[in-house]
């Protein structure tokens, strides 16, 4: 491993008070009324019943802070050590999920742990970031140079992406391809390497459309061209473009969206949750919302700009891009922009475990606040 | 990994790391800057995409909405029809003609009130109803103002529609049912949802949709009500449809078929009188054949509305028209249940069959006498003549040998006081006593107690439903359970066949015996003579049951106790259960005649009656529905 024992011992000095007190307050505010967007929405969703949707989210939105707190005061030296463990573990629950796994919407999703479902593609996310984080927190910009140095990162993050390509995820494996590729790029990898393995990715895709089975590109069209499935995800698109547009400016008021409440609009506690907002708010609350979630997405680059070590900036930046796709993705598929589904928007839509997930890599993302001046050990060649 | 350290001399090589390091943290910074512009110009994407779907493109519906609007409607799909055995529709749907308002297409929800009054009256009680409604609701929600209209009055509203706005006529269906009071406790009834029925289903908020409240409309409500459709539609400002831009079709209501026969229904309950209840199963399967009590109420009323004083005389009435007696009358056994006593004796075996017990018409216990029916008493019994005779003289010693629990242990085995699986809601499970549910409650359990309970007396407490279950029971020698459902949307449901149902794992020759002896209570000169089948239908096995309804004292007793002296509510209850043909079992019976004095007198030609009629419409000598063949 990459850490030598002694570190973990040097400058615990900060109790566990002291460090409590460090935590970004106006951070976890944030995150609060977040998740009151969602639960007004939820509300709606349900029909104004809380039973339905909204009370559950407010109980797992209540569990997630309180680990998020939790991790947020685990030393980043810690966290930072057992990076790979919880790589490898992210990895086995991959596999566990293509055996064992529970089929959702034709694809194997989840593994139901006692009472939680959980999704472990979405956790993989946070654990490669991690993984990554850890492996160049001390490479200089000449060891980020040498190819070599960057083999071993790169079948780290084409070993998950290729296990949710496999159940089959084509939208997370790509998002999840995406979030290892922000951290090469702030790693310092070399941009014209970037575009050899751009140019890589460009020439392989139609070689191994060509080797797929019929069914396997009769998704993929689907994927890319939902207009010809007009009764499937064409369908979700469209219905939700008109109750957009209804919503108008100032939207139709709490509870009194058509669109959503006549159940044109599909799903619309889990993916199209956003769209609910809008038509009953209005662009008024939709800007407002997603002017919150970019407050989120802008505190990682804050935690990645006042960060002493490579570990604490990579790792918000991962995190941060995790997060800012989730949601570009979700408000874009709403809005007709691109042609993915199943992309949840957490701390909004309906559904535990992109929720749970979340707020652990906020947790995480927390620590690294917390210790932002912590030694991390000096830079290799 | 073994890396090689950055440099070997102290001094020098931090000043190099520290010079990396500030080169590291340079080229970082820049580099999550252009990721940061590259996700701000993302939202920023997002932000002109929502403006321009919401704002400029919404304008441009502003525009149109001046003359034409796009309006999303539910349509609920027909309400599934309940048939019965041989697809005779016992609940269907007729014609009903409304007038809706929708408040968001009208300018003055007020006004447009006074208008359409002036043209159909209505009365303050129903103007208040609807601007509850109306601010209930969603605007969008369609309200209703008046149900079944007729063609004059309809004809009035359309002539008027440009006075109108947002009145519309619209053809719906009510819920009717052909059998009347015959099938009302079976079948239940709909009525209007109330406010905390709207939950997630979109359904439940269309005007005048109807949910069940009752019987096999409750059980089967998910079903029978299918799934709405939607329709989107361009109107105009007064809310006429100029074209319909999508549709999405709702899943109509599957029927659902059951198995009694409602012909054979009004038939048994053309035997009963008021206070009585019967309950015939298929002894094989255990489906419901019929399920009669008296009285009962008409359905139909529920539909456009019960009245107050329809309501409290029917909830005021001591014969509790509302309630299914079947399910819900609660009565002890009496000595229908010696059966149970003498199979737990057996099962514990502590007699043998032949094991003879002297009646001399009591039983002393401690200070107590017990008295037999037959004040002089029957003289040496054993098993089969005691249940003949119905001694109670044999089962208060039987219960005695035996003990509480393992008579209760035997009575859940014949689902006696368990909860049983027929789809009738608020069935109710009934009392079987145990030493337990004494303790319970406090007070202790003894001998005496113990003796009373061996003819079926005391805490009992069980359905007509369970006794029918029992003989069923009794007959099969198998766990078979009550059940109504044949069929749903045409597709069977459950393997109706003997075989389906577990066996309840009592010796063969104990339920042998059982059976010879209650097949001797009508055919070898046993209590119920009177019971008899004609000859063409074979023969019945029974047992008759009487129960006290009120205690009577010895006092009472030593002054000469007359039964016929006493006021009507005083008087015992009549039971018989009985199924036939007694070598093959087709039907199992239970009849129980509310202070009816006697069970063999009373119940027992009653029993005999309605098995008449079961043989005669699903008898084996009839073809094409009789229920030797249906069964799947």
């Amino acid at each position: 491993m990459i850490f030598e024992r002694r570190l973990l011992t040097r400058d615990r000095g900060a109790g566990i008070l002291e460090k409590f007190w460090q935590i970004p307050w106006s951070f976890v505010l944030l995150l609060c009324g977040v998740a009151a967007i969602g639960y007004v929405a939820l509300l709606s969703a349900g029909g104004g019943n809380p039973d339905t949707y909204a009370q559950k989210h407010a109980i797992r939105f209540g569990f997630g802070l309180v680990l998020m707190l939790g991790i947020a005061m685990v030393d980043i030296r810690v966290i930072a050590r057992f990076a790979w463990l919880g790589y490898l573990g992210g990895i086995a629950l991959l596999v566990l999920v293509l055996l064992h796994g529970n089929i959702g919407k034709g694809a194997q999703r989840w593994i139901d742990i006692g009472p939680i479902q959980l999704q472990p593609s979405e956790l993989m996310k946070i654990m490669l970031v991690l993984a990554l984080a850890s492996w160049f927190h001390r490479a200089s910009w000449e060891r980020v140079g040498n190819p070599l140095f960057l083999i071993p990162p790169a079948i780290a993050v084409l070993v998950p992406v290729g296990l949710i390509l496999k159940q089959p995820n084509l939208g997370t494996a790509l998002i999840t391809g995406m979030v290892g590729a922000a951290v090469f790029w702030a790693a310092g990898m070399r941009w014209w390497k970037f575009a050899i393995g751009f140019a890589a990715i460009g020439v392989a895709a139609p070689i191994a459309y060509e080797r797929l089975h019929d069914y396997q590109r009769a998704r993929i069209t689907t994927f890319l061209d939902p207009e010809s499935d007009p009764l499937g995800a064409g369908y979700n698109i469209i219905q939700s473009k008109i109750a957009l547009g209804s919503g108008g400016l100032w939207g139709k008021g709490f509870l009194q969206g058509t669109q959503g409440h006549l159940n044109f609009l599909p799903e619309k506690q889990t993916d199209f949750i956003f769209t609910m907002i809008a038509e009953e708010f209005g662009l008024v609350g939709a800007l407002t919302t997603l002017a919150a979630l970019l407050l989120v997405v802008a505190f990682c680059y804050l935690v990645a700009f006042r960060s002493k070590h490579q570990f604490g900036r990579l790792l918000a930046i991962g995190l941060g891009t995790n997060y800012f796709l989730y949601v570009f993705v979700n408000v874009a598929m709403v809005t007709g922009s691109i042609p993915v589904g199943g992309v949840p928007l957490p701390l909004i839509s309906h559904g535990g475990s992109a929720m749970i997930t979340v707020m652990l890599g906020f947790g995480l993302l927390l620590s690294a606040y917390v210790h932002r001046d912590a030694e991390m050990g000096p830079m290799r060649e | 990994m073994n890396w090689r350290p950055w440099g070997k001399s102290g001094l020098g090589r931090e000043r190099t790391v520290r010079k990396e390091e500030e080169r590291r943290r340079g080229i970082f910074t820049r580099r999550a800057a252009v990721l940061g512009v590259i996700q701000l110009g993302a939202f920023g994407f997002l932000g002109s995409r929502l403006y321009r779907l919401q704002v400029e493109e919404g304008a441009r519906y502003a525009t149109l909405a001046e003359e034409n609007r796009v309006s999303a409607r539910l349509f609920a799909p027909p309400r599934g029809r309940v048939l019965d055995r041989n697809g005779k529709v016992v609940a269907g749907n007729r014609l009903n003609w409304r007038a809706l308002l929708v408040a968001e297409q009208t300018a003055d929800v007020a006004a447009t009130l006074e208008t359409f009054s002036k043209i159909v009256p209505l009365g303050d009680h129903e103007k208040a109803r609807i601007e509850r409604e109306v601010r209930r609701n969603r605007r969008f929600v369609p309200v209703i103002l008046r149900e079944f209209l007729s063609w004059e009055e309809m004809a009035r509203i359309e002539v008027n529609a440009p006075d109108l706005p947002g009145i519309a006529v619209d053809m719906g269906t009510t819920r009717i049912y052909p059998e009347t009071e015959h099938l009302a406790h079976v079948v239940g009834y709909v009525a209007a949802a109330a406010e905390n029925d709207v939950g997630d289903d979109p359904l439940l908020q269309l005007p005048g949709i109807r949910v069940g409240r009752a019987g096999i409309e409750r059980f089967h409500d998910r079903v029978l009500r299918g799934r709405a459709g939607a329709v989107q539609v361009e109107v105009n400002a007064v809310g006429r449809v100029i074209r319909e831009l999508d549709r999405r079709e709702g899943i109509p209501g599957q029927d659902v078929q059951i198995s009694v026969d409602a012909e054979l229904q009004k038939a048994v309950r053309g035997k009963i009188e008021e206070g009585t209840t019967a309950v015939l199963l298929d002894a094989r399967n255990g489906e419901v054949l019929a399920m009669a009590t008296k009285p009962s109420f008409d359905p139909n009323i529920f539909n456009s509305g019960v009245s107050a004083a329809q309501w409290r005389q029917w909830t005021a009435a001591r014969t509790t028209p509302l309630i299914n007696k079947a399910t819900n009358g609660l009565y002890a056994p009496g000595s229908t249940f010696k059966m149970v006593v003498a199979l737990a004796a057996l099962d514990a075996k502590v007699c043998r069959p032949g094991d003879i017990v002297n009646c001399p018409g009591h039983l002393d216990f401690g200070n107590n006498r017990f008295h037999c029916h037959n004040r002089n008493g029957h003289g040496g019994m054993n098993m089969r003549s005691a249940i003949m005779a119905s001694c109670d003289v044999y089962f208060y010693e039987m219960a005695r040998r035996v003990g509480i629990d393992r008579i209760a242990a035997m009575a859940n085995k014949f689902g006696l006081g368990v909860d049983l699986d027929v789809e009738l809601p608020g069935t109710r499970r009934g009392l079987v006593p145990t030493r337990a549910w004494r303790q319970a409650q406090g007070k202790p359990w003894s001998i005496g107690d113990t003796i009373v309970h061996g003819i079926g007396q005391g805490f009992y407490q069980l359905t007509p439903l369970s006794l029918a279950v029992m003989t069923a029971r009794l007959a099969s020698g198998r766990a078979v359970q009550p059940h109504l459902t044949r069929a749903i949307g045409g597709r069977p449901v459950r393997g109706s066949r003997l075989e389906d149902w577990p066996s309840l794992g009592i010796p063969d020759n104990d339920l042998r015996l059982i059976r010879e002896a209650m097949w001797g209570v009508i055919n070898g000169g046993g209590t119920a003579g009177i019971a008899r089948l004609p000859a063409q239908y074979g023969q019945m096995a029974g047992k008759t049951g009487t129960t006290q309804v009120r205690r009577v004292t010895r006092e009472q007793r030593e002054r000469g106790f007359n039964v016929n002296a006493v006021p009507r509510e005083w008087r015992p209850h009549a039971l018989f259960v009985a199924y036939a043909p007694h070598d093959n079992p087709l039907f199992a019976l239970s009849v129980v005649v509310e202070h009816g004095m006697a069970g063999g007198a009373t119940a027992g030609p009653i029993a005999r009656d309605i098995m008449v009629e079961a043989f005669q419409r699903l008898g084996p000598q009839r073809p094409g529905q009789r229920v030797a063949e249906a069964t799947r």
